[in-house]
Parts: C-alpha cells; sequence; structure tokens
C-alpha cells in the first residue's frame, strides 16, 4: 500500500471574529488575528491520497491530475484571496485553519472522483500549516 | 515504538513505460518522460517498530541502520542512471512509489528479527512530493 504526499503553497489573506461574541470577546479570543484590517499567511498545504501502485504507469496517484484537481479547487479559490470575503464557506464560518482544513478536505473530496473515477487512489488526509509552527491535520474520513 | 533514520541520495532517471506511445508518456508522466533523463536529490526516511532489546535498549543501534542503509541502497543507487544501471528498473518505470518498494524488498529481510520489523520507507523525490510505502498488505477501504 502506497501513500503519496504533494505538498502546494497558496498565500491568502483572512480576519478571525465571529458575531456570536462581542468585539471585547472576540478581542480577547482571538488576540491578534482579530484586527479588523486583517492578515496574511502563506499556507501550505500537504494532500495525502493512498493506493496500489498501477501496473502499467508505476504510480499510486497520477500526479499531473492530482496537481489539476488541486490547482482547480484551492488554489483558484484561495491563492491571493481575503477568505472571508472571497470564499463562501467563510461568509458565516470562521477561517481559522481548522476550517480551512475542513473546506479544503471537503472540496477536494466532492471532486475527487471526477478527477479519479477508479477505485483507487483514494483522499486520505489534509495538513495544513499556517506557519511552520501551527499546524492542521483532517483525514478525509472525519468529513462528508 | 517507531525509530526512523534518514540518509540522501543523488540519481537519475525517466518515467517512461516503453509498451505506451510518447504521447502517452507525457500525459501520465508529464516532464519527467523526457527521455534524456533528469535527476534529484532524493531523501529515505526508513522507519522501524519494534520493542527495545532489554540488554541494550535499542530498538536496533542507528550506527548498525546507517551502516545496512548504505550497504543496500545508498551504494547501490547513489550517483547513478535507475533505468541503466539499477534492476529491476531497466524494465519497471522508476516512479517514487517503484523506487520505494524497491527500497523495502531491499531492506526488509536485512533488517525483521524477532524484536523488531520493518515499518514504513519514505522516499521525498522533491520536499513537495513523497510516498510512504508500507509493504504488500492490501489497501484497506
Amino acid at each position: 500500500m502506497f501513500r503519496l504526499t504533494r505538498r502546494y503553497g497558496f498565500a491568502a489573506s483572512h480576519r478571525l471574529h465571529t458575531p456570536r461574541l462581542s468585539d471585547d470577546e472576540n478581542r480577547a479570543l482571538y488576540g491578534k488575528c482579530n484586527n479588523p484590517y486583517g492578515h496574511g499567511h502563506n499556507y501550505v498545504v500537504e494532500v495525502s491520497a493512498r493506493g496500489p501502485a498501477d501496473p502499467a504507469t508505476g504510480c499510486a496517484v497520477a500526479t499531473p491530475v492530482l496537481d489539476a484537481l488541486v490547482a482547480r479547487q484551492v488554489m483558484d479559490a484561495f491563492d491571493r484571496r481575503n477568505l472571508n470575503e472571497e470564499v463562501p464557506a467563510f461568509a458565516s464560518a470562521v477561517p481559522t485553519s481548522e476550517n480551512l482544513a475542513v473546506e479544503i478536505c471537503r472540496r477536494l473530496k466532492r471532486n475527487w472522483k471526477d478527477a479519479f473515477p477508479g477505485e483507487w487512489p483514494k483522499l486520505e488526509k489534509v495538513r495544513i500549516a499556517e506557519t511552520e509552527r501551527n499546524i492542521f491535520e483532517i483525514e478525509a474520513d472525519e468529513i462528508e | 515504538m517507531l525509530i526512523t533514520r534518514k540518509v540522501e541520495f543523488s540519481a537519475s532517471h525517466v518515467c517512461r513505460n516503453p509498451q505506451l506511445p510518447d504521447e502517452e508518456n507525457r500525459r501520465l508522466f508529464g516532464p519527467a518522460a523526457n527521455p534524456r533523463g533528469h535527476g534529484h536529490n532524493y531523501v529515505l526516511e526508513v522507519t522501524l517498530q519494534g520493542e527495545p532489546h532489554p540488554v541494550t535498549g535499542m530498538v536496533l543501534d542507528l550506527k548498525e541502520l546507517k551502516e545496512t542503509l548504505k550497504r543496500l541502497v545508498v551504494d547501490v543507487y547513489d550517483h547513478r542512471f535507475l533505468n541503466y544501471e539499477v534492476p529491476p528498473f531497466d524494465n519497471v518505470v522508476p516512479t517514487t512509489e517503484n523506487i520505494a518498494r524497491d527500497i523495502w524488498q531491499r531492506l526488509e529481510p536485512a533488517l525483521t528479527s524477532e524484536n523488531r520489523h520493518l515499518y514504513s520507507v519514505r522516499v521525498y523525490e522533491t520536499p513537495d512530493l513523497f510516498v510512504d510505502y508500507f509493504g504488500e498488505q492490501p489497501c484497506s477501504a
């Protein structure tokens, strides 16, 4: 069994703020990340998929196909964007890296069969580094 | 308990299946299908699973693991053109997956003992692409 992992990067801005709390509570909870003007990160995304190697190609995952899927579903939507204002999911959800990992994993999972119509490979997990020190990982089986 | 040792080797390869037309190879493998070949600084991480030996306190002496990796992998792969110089890549496409499997097969008999076994082989082709191989067990759904 193989697990192939591919690393991508995008740059985006966000602001952590929830309308369910007061301004003071938001400042206390999110600290600098609550700055009303927002701020940005160079996000690093690792996408892992697993499966057997195809006997003809020797590949468990066709990386050109994975790259094209990630370009369509992640890069086009997130790179050089304001996540709060330009990604529909973050009109209601706070763009924490937890929610960002869920959103990226959901986008890949929903469109996986268009890119990989066979039984294999399967999406296994998405790992996001907001900075080198803050890393978030979600298994594809954890979400719908 | 898991223990991991990392080594590096540099090698050239071309990802091309001679049974397929050139156009199909380019579609499948992209620029890696260039018939003249290209190279990578590969990074290999070998992980063993086992229990520390009651006398030595070690799963395996990492010095011994280092020597085994040098003898069975680095001496064979380093500064070689894999397709031309390292069987089975004369008739197996040297994708990262197949390299991981070949390294597993070279190492597994030498590293297994009563207190430990080979757990995974991770091969980085570049910092942005790596493969983990866990042996021939079937893929779980």
